[in-house]
């Protein structure tokens, strides 16, 4: 089992790099509260961006707002940048995935 | 690390279980937001006046309180972490009161729909046209799926809070504790994406 799965799997690469702080990395309450700041803030710009009108920019800056915010939350509130680099893999796989699916949806509604 | 015999944990075995739970979570709201994309394509103008009669205030105040309920929680893992039960009780009192408060909103703004005979069904909707019936639809589909989820969550954390008043949870073992943070930051993501997409976007 062991040796068969270290051909297919940078085993070291994907499980043992984040080895030292494994057990007890303790995230300071600073930190969270930093965050938190940082995503009201940026709760505040693009509700305040979206009040101007600007058409289809609109919507690209609000998603991006958003995916700055997501990012956020997954790597510092859900720990992803403390963990193993394995969750982190598996993640951005789940929202490629997504963002295929309505890139090849939305390719089949605007040129049917 | 004790010398006495102790039950098998896994906690990373644990914590991986909880991802890839959340895993489906993320795919079935994404299934959602591709419904949304293309409907909002369909019907750019009907979504574009519906939109606009959300009160942005009420998402906007939404939106603050779960990512404060989400900081809350996740400084209480740091408390666990200093073996502070006390403060780790109190930032998730904290965060099952914000999380009320949430509903108690959407039950406001629900009900504020419900009593211009918007909601899904109502033949008020159904004359102002397919585009209006569509994104009602999805707006109530959505915010109460993810409202169950907020439900959900609470139950979550509440049980999680008894485990802590009891020491089953403590500085040794508190992967129960991520995992429903974990739940709940879902959660909140799902929302960082619903509060543009519904309320932001005209």
């Amino acid at each position: 089992m062991d040796f068969s799965l270290s051909f297919v799997l940078p085993y070291n690469l994907i499980f043992c790099d984040v080895m030292e702080n494994e057990e007890n990395h303790i995230i300071p309450y600073r930190t969270f509260l930093l965050v938190l700041a940082g995503l009201i803030l940026l709760t505040l710009t693009s509700v305040a961006v979206t009040q101007i009108y600007l058409g289809t920019l609109t919507v690209i800056i609000a998603l991006m707002i958003a995916a700055i915010k997501s990012s956020f939350v997954l790597r510092i509130f859900m720990h992803l940048k403390f963990e193993k680099k394995m969750f982190s893999f598996l993640i951005i796989a789940v929202i490629l995935l997504i963002c295929i699916v309505i890139f090849i949806t939305l390719l089949d509604y605007l040129y049917r | 690390m004790s010398l006495t015999a102790e039950t098998h944990r896994d906690d990373l075995a644990s914590k991986t279980g909880m991802w890839l739970f959340l895993f489906t979570e993320m795919l079935l709201f994404g299934g959602l937001f591709i419904v949304y994309s293309v409907y909002r394509y369909r019907n750019p103008e009907a979504f574009h006046q519906a939109a606009s009669e959300l009160s942005v205030l009420i998402g906007t105040i939404n939106t603050i309180i779960l990512l404060i309920s989400s900081s809350t929680i996740a400084m209480s893992v740091t408390a666990i972490q200093k073996k502070d039960k006390k403060l780790a009780l109190l930032l998730l009192g904290i965060t099952i009161f914000l999380g009320l408060v949430f509903l108690v909103n959407k039950y406001f703004e629900w009900g504020g729909h419900i009593k211009e005979h918007i909601y899904p069904g109502s033949p008020v909707l159904a004359l102002r046209g397919q585009g209006d019936v569509l994104f009602y639809g999805l707006y109530f589909f959505m915010t109460g799926l993810h409202a169950l989820h907020i439900i959900i969550g609470l139950v979550f954390i509440g049980f999680i809070t008894v485990f802590i008043i009891n020491d089953k949870i403590d500085s040794g073992n508190f992967v129960l504790l991520e995992n429903s943070g974990l739940y709940w930051h879902l959660v909140d993501l799902i929302w960082i994406f619903l509060f543009p997409l519904f309320y932001l976007i005209t």
